[in-house]
Parts: structure tokens; sequence; C-alpha cells
């Protein structure tokens, strides 16, 4: 193809406006229903990853912080779980509508911070923000039907930690089944996404929450790990890395508190020969490309049946060359920033390990912005199950292709980690579905679909991604005294 | 000269591992006395020599090393491919097997629980009824849990959503210290009624009936390696067992405060499932909370799509 006709492809700008979102230059800890400084002054700044500006400076939450946020929330137990359900259902119902008004606002709040593209933040992250809460709001005056006993109790203070992935997302699903089942909460959002977070504490006011029902303690892993040991918290809920989650573990045991953990993944999306290539390649792209692969379900290892395996990798490759990669605030931007300085030197070396360990590597040909933190979408083949990039998570736009023979194999190769949180399958034979998900030790599994979520739908993982659900009635679990 | 009377034959008490009954690769062995609650009473009796905790010597049990627990946990995990693999209805009639083993050896059980936690006939009858009952109310969930913890979520698109209780895997049981019979049947059929496979660790001081199971479970069907009993020292053989990175999952009911403590720190390290201790009542309705605390749930997602003009399902 010449030079003349690509141009004539090309696509024009079409930012989404910014001006849908006002960011203040500041913010504090919101805590018992105020935004107030931290107690030692400390402030961090966050930026936004496709261009290294400057968003806001917010306060930097400290032991002391936590605390005084751990004590309103305690306060605000009292009357909050004595609540009718009917009536915090209510709160919840209000809290969805409002984010259901201002999603566009959120979206683009969501992008700047995060540096994922609007269409993502546009098209799933708010849509599914608003439903979860939307969903837990209904099972709020229903507990006694859920299965958990005739009047099931909340735990008391829910100390919540999430990861910069999906910022506001993850924060619905650990607010909306806390409150719903009459639990308050302190939350700490990631150090580099705490706006979307912050933002969330002023819906909580228009909704006319009660003060210190929901507390939003941005900070660093200080913050976080204050969180986690403080003795009047009594519901640990922690998404992020494995590791931080084994410490998390061993921080709690002992203890009365109850855990629960969403943690890494590594997982497995299998195509056998007969599958449906062209959609394959969709659901692949999906699986590993979403969110730049900074998905703890992300599909990073693809396993393919030996005899499909070129006509898949051309197919693969020839749509990896489409996809555009820049500006997250354009609308047809496919792929965005990566989050953090921090982590695209994480996803830089494990792609050098990669390569170092005789992995072949292969770059979707795009050009990268000059400025903030880009990846190109990347593909290795060649790679062997004794691979770090077999085994580790990158937790970026890196996908790792394996091949296998026998349904047996791919199963045997599908398990072969430490980690079970999600996996993919293939196929045009539905008893080869169902014969290959009942062998996975994957806690989600999707067949002929790849990364689909829903507030009705449990997720959660097997093995070292983690324990308990999160999502519909099994949700509700983590934050009753059963 | 009167006949002499007929010297009883002793039983040497082995554990229960892959279906198999061992000593312990160690060697050792523990002496057994009988509850001391029961020590005033047993005193009108013959006497044999007394033990080392000062009540009357029942009989030697293994001393289990940490060797003996991590041959358990390959028997167990050998396994669990059979176990969870196999029909939840098939699970359901081998559990009911072992009431019906175990109805059969009622007059043996009670006179070891009888001489394990000082109860009277009645008192130890009681509890073995309880126990026997116990396998019968855990056979019949085997085919029942599946829909009460799992089922169809009604997801917002057009796919077929359905979640389903799995077993977690190889489980470590740290069986309840004081109830050494009916306790440890309220632990360990849960577990396997499930389809996990179970390294069990008996009640250190009453070891007796626990090892005894392991003749029952020999003899119900159940197949060798899905239950694993092992007997001795709980905190030495729960530290290995507790740091296993092939175990999913650890119950540490038989462990006192500080030992359950650093026992879930070890089991941090591969993120077990940690099932804390807690008041029990044992002879209370045992409810689901034992099933339930060792499943995972695994959701799958498909498309359902719309037969369009082509017929194409998707």
């Amino acid at each position: 193809m010449t030079m003349d006709k690509l141009s004539a492809f090309e696509y024009a700008p079409a930012p989404e406006s910014r001006s849908v979102v006002d960011i203040a230059p500041s913010y504090g800890l919101f805590i018992d229903g105020e935004f107030t400084d931290a107690a030692d002054g400390r402030v961090f700044k966050t930026v936004s990853p496709s261009t290294e500006e400057v968003l806001s400076e917010v306060a930097r939450a400290g032991a002391e912080d936590i605390d005084r946020a751990v004590g309103a929330a305690r306060r605000a137990f009292a009357t909050w779980s004595a609540l009718p359900g009917s009536e915090r259902a209510k709160y919840l119902f209000r809290i969805a509508r409002i984010i259901q008004e201002r999603s566009r606002e959120f979206a683009v709040l969501e992008t700047l911070d995060n540096g994922k593209p609007i269409r993502e933040t546009r098209d799933a992250d708010l849509p599914l923000v608003a439903a979860h809460f939307f969903y837990y709001a209904g099972w709020a005056d229903k507990l006694g039907h859920a299965g958990y006993g005739p009047d099931p109790r909340p735990l008391g203070v829910a100390g919540q930690v999430i990861p910069w992935n999906f910022p506001l997302l993850m924060l619905a699903w650990k607010i909306a089944p806390a409150l719903a089942t009459g639990n308050t909460v302190v939350l700490k959002p990631a150090e580099t996404t705490p706006l979307s977070a912050l933002f969330f504490a002023d819906v909580c006011r228009r909704a006319g929450l009660p003060k210190g029902v929901v507390n939003i303690v941005p900070g660093y892993g200080d913050a976080g790990a204050a969180l986690v040991a403080h003795p009047d918290v009594n519901k640990v809920a922690f998404t992020g890395s494995t590791a931080v989650g084994k410490a998390i573990a061993r921080e709690v045991a002992g203890t009365d508190k109850k855990l629960t953990l969403e943690l890494g993944g590594k997982g497995a999306n299998i195509v056998f020969d007969d599958a449906p290539l062209d959609q394959a390649v969709e659901g692949i792209v999906g699986g590993i490309f979403f969110n730049q692969g900074q998905v703890c379900c992300a599909g990073s290892r693809l396993l393919v049946q030996e005899s499909v395996h070129d006509e898949l990798l051309d197919a693969l490759k020839r749509r990896l060359s489409t996809l555009r990669l820049g500006d997250p605030l354009d609308k047809n931007t496919d792929i965005g920033a990566i989050n953090s300085a921090e982590q695209l030197a994480r996803i830089t070396a494990l792609a050098e390990t990669g390569e170092a360990e005789g992995a072949e590597r292969w770059t979707a040909p795009c050009a990268l912005p000059s400025a903030g933190y880009w990846f190109a979408p990347t593909l290795f083949t060649h790679v062997t199950q004794a691979h770090t990039i077999a085994r580790e998570e990158i937790f970026g736009p890196v996908l790792s292709v394996l091949t296998f023979r026998t349904p047996d194999e791919a199963v045997a190769k599908a398990n072969n980690s430490q980690y079970g949180l999600s996996a993919g399958i293939w196929t045009e034979k539905g008893s080869r579905i169902l014969a290959v998900a009942g062998k996975l030790r994957a806690g989600v599994v999707w067949a002929n679909t790849f990364n689909k979520f829903d507030p009705a739908s449990p997720f959660g993982g097997y093995k070292e991604s983690g324990f308990g659900r999160e999502g519909g009635r099994h949700g509700l679990e983590a934050y009753l005294d059963v | 000269m009167s006949e002499p009377t007929r010297l009883s034959v002793f039983k040497t008490y082995k554990l229960y591992v892959g279906g198999r009954f061992p000593r312990s690769e160690s060697g050792r062995v523990y002496e057994v006395t009988r509850a001391t609650s029961a020590a005033g009473a047993a005193a009108k009796g013959k006497s044999r020599s007394k033990g080392e905790g000062g009540g009357e010597w029942l009989a030697n049990a293994p001393l289990s090393s940490r060797k003996d627990a991590r041959d358990a946990v390959v028997a167990a995990r050998k396994a669990f491919g059979g176990w969870s693999g196999a029909t939840a209805y098939n699970r359901g009639q081998v559990l009911y097997r072992v009431a019906e083993m175990l109805q059969g050896r009622r007059e043996q059980f009670v006179r070891e629980v009888a001489d394990a936690e000082g109860l009277s006939r009645s008192g130890a009858g009681a509890v073995v009824d309880a126990a026997i009952d116990r396998w019968v109310w855990y056979a019949g969930w085997t085919d029942k849990i599946g829909q009460i913890a799992g089922g169809a979520n009604p997801v917002a698109g057009p796919y077929l959503n359905l979640s389903t209780p799995e077993p977690t895997g190889v489980v470590t049981v740290l069986a309840p210290q004081e109830s050494s019979f009916l306790g440890l049947v309220s632990v360990i059929a849960p577990a396997i009624a499930t389809g996990n496979t179970v390294v069990a660790v008996a009640s250190e001081r009453a070891p007796l009936p626990a090892l005894s199971l392991g003749e029952v479970l020999a003899t119900s069907d159940v197949p060798g390696g899905v239950v694993n009993i092992l007997s001795g020292r709980t905190a030495e053989i729960a530290a290995p067992l507790a740091a296993h990175q092939d175990v999913n999952a650890i119950d540490l009911t038989g462990a006192a405060a500080q030992l359950a403590a650093e026992l879930e720190v070890a089991a941090a390290d591969n993120l077990k499932r940690v099932l804390r201790p807690r008041a029990e009542d044992w002879t209370a309705d045992p409810g689901t909370d034992r099933l339930t605390a060792f499943l995972e749930t695994k959701t799958v997602w498909h498309p359902t799509g719309s037969l369009g003009a082509s017929g194409s399902a998707y």
C-alpha cells in the first residue's frame, strides 16, 4: 500500500471535550463528610499518564488520618446499620442515578487520570459503575432472601484498598455491596488515580449519604497498610497484586477481620482448531489489549492448537496493525497510555526478559507519542511454559503465545500457573466447551467471548488469584457476618 | 486349677494414608491414655499400667512426622481428580455407606469414644449416633449444594452466565481437640462431600476414634487418599501442612489461638483458604457453613446471540 492510500484512510482527530470536567487544583481527604488536609499536611501530585501533565495535588493520608477515618466510619456504623434496608437501598439508588447523570464527566476524568481510552471509560467503566450500585441497591432490603440466614448482620467498618486500573469501577465493586449490607467504609484509592474516588465523595454528599458512611483516603502503600492493620477495622477487601495480597493475609492472621482478596492472574485464552477464527481474533485482542492489558483477568497467555497457529497469528498481527494508539480522549483510540512510569518500566523489563529468554518478539507498527507513558501492542511467539513471560503477570499489552495439540494438553498448560482468575475457550463444539470449562481451575471462564463483566456475575479467583467473590449474590457474603 | 482367662488381642493403631494403614515413617509412637474424667470410674475396673498423662494407658498411637504429613498431601492430591470428578450422586452414596459401616461398628466406637472423652456408655452412645447421623446429613447434601450455592446469573447482555461451586482441592483439617469423634466427623464430612480431599490431624490427646474411623472409611467405598488421618502432635504436623504449597485450604478448628495465628501466617504463602477456630457446638444443626467454606465459585459465560437470517448463533 502506498503512503497516499494509507493517509486517505487516516482518522481525523475526534477528541472528547475536556470541558465537561472541572478538576480543582487541590483535593483533601474525605473524612466524616468533609474534605480535610492530611494531619501532617503532606500532598502528592496526580498526573495524566498520556501527557505527564499535573492534574491536581491531593492530600496524602497517613496513619493518623486513617485512624480518624476509621473513627468516623465506626461512629456512622451504628446508625447506618440500623437503617431499614429499604432506606439504605434508596441512598444507593440515588448514587447510581447521579453517576448515570454525571457519567460523561466521570468518563473524561477517569481517562485523564488513568490514561485509558475514552471509549472504554464511556462504554465500559461508567455503565458498569452505575449498574453495580443499582444492582446492590436492590439487595439492601432483601438480604434475608440471599441464603445467609433470615437476618444476616453486617461486619462493621470495612477497610478497602483498590488499584489504579479501573479506579471508579473497583470503588463501585467495593462500596456498593458494603453499603447495601449495612457496613461503613474507609476506601483508599491508588496513588496514581485518586481523582474519580474524590469526585465520588461529592456524589455521596449530593445523595445525602450520612457523614462517615463513606470515607475516601488517598495515599500510598503506607496508608493502605495502616488501614489493613487498624484494630477497629472488621473487614478488609483488597484488589491488587498477589505479593501485597499475601502480605495482607499475613497481617490479618490471628485477628477476627474478614478478608477477601482479588489478585493477579495469567489467564489462558485457548483457541481450538475449529474455532471461529475471526471472532477469536477479536476476543484475543479484547482479552489482552483492553485497558492496555492492565487487567487482572487479561487473557495474557494465548494457547493455540498447533494446526491453526500460523493462520491465527497472521490474522492476529493483521488486526493488531490496525489498532490506533494515542490520545486517550480521542474517541477513535483503541490503545491508551500505560498508567505510570513505574508500570511502563515493569512492562518494558518483562518484555526484555522475554527476548532474553529466547521468545520471538513482534510489535505492532505504530508511532508512540513523545510525552506520556506508552507501550505498543506486543506479542511473543515460541514461548514455553518455563519462560518468565508465560508465568509472571505482566499487566501490560503483551501477549505470550504457546501451542498445544490435544485438549488435555491445553487444560494442563492452562492450569500450570500459580494463578487461577480467568480463562477463555474458543471452539464451535459445545461439549468441548463444557468439558474444558469444567477442568479449568479459574474463577471466570469466557467461552467464545472474553472480558465480559456484569454486577450480577460473581468474579474472583482460584489459587493465588485470591479468594472471595465480588458481584452477584455471592458478593454479599464478603460483607456479612456469616 | 481354674481355666486361664483368655488374653484379649490388642490393636495396633496405625495411620490412614492413601487408603493404606502405615505406621509413622519415623517409627515413633506416643502413649494414649483414658480421659481423666473417666479415670476415677476406670479405676474400679481392671487396671492397666499408667501412661505418660497419668491416666490409664489405652494404646500407642503413631507420632506422625513432617514426612508423614507430606506423604498424606501427595495421597490427597492424587485422589483429588477422581473424587472431585465423581458425580455428586456417587459421592452421596459413598458418604451414606460410611454411615452404614459406622452403624455396624457402633459398639466399638462407643467404647473408644467413652475412653477418649471420659463419657458414660450412654453419653458416648449419643455421640456416636450423632456422628452417624452427621454422615447421613452430608450424604444428602452432595447433590444439592450446587443448586444452593450456584445458579444462573441474569446478566445484562446476550449471554448465558452460570456459576457453579467447585471443590477447593486438598484441605488440611485440624480436628477439634475435645470432640475426638463427632467433632472430627463434623469437619471431615463437609469437606469431602463437595469433592475436596482431606488430610486430617486427629485430636492430639484422643486420636484413637479417628484412627479407627480410617478403618471404616477404608471399607466404605471412599477411594484411598480422599481422607488421610494422622495422629501426633498437632503443632508439629500442622506446621508443614500450613506451609505446604500443594495444600489449598486449612481448617484451624483444632488449633489453639496462638498456634492458629502462626499457621494462618504460614498459610498466606500460597493464599490457602483459611477457616479460623471459633466456638463450636458439635451437637447443633451443622448448617451449610462448612460445606461452603471450601468451595470455589466458577462462573462461565457464553454468548446466546440470536438466530438471524443466516442462522448463525452469534
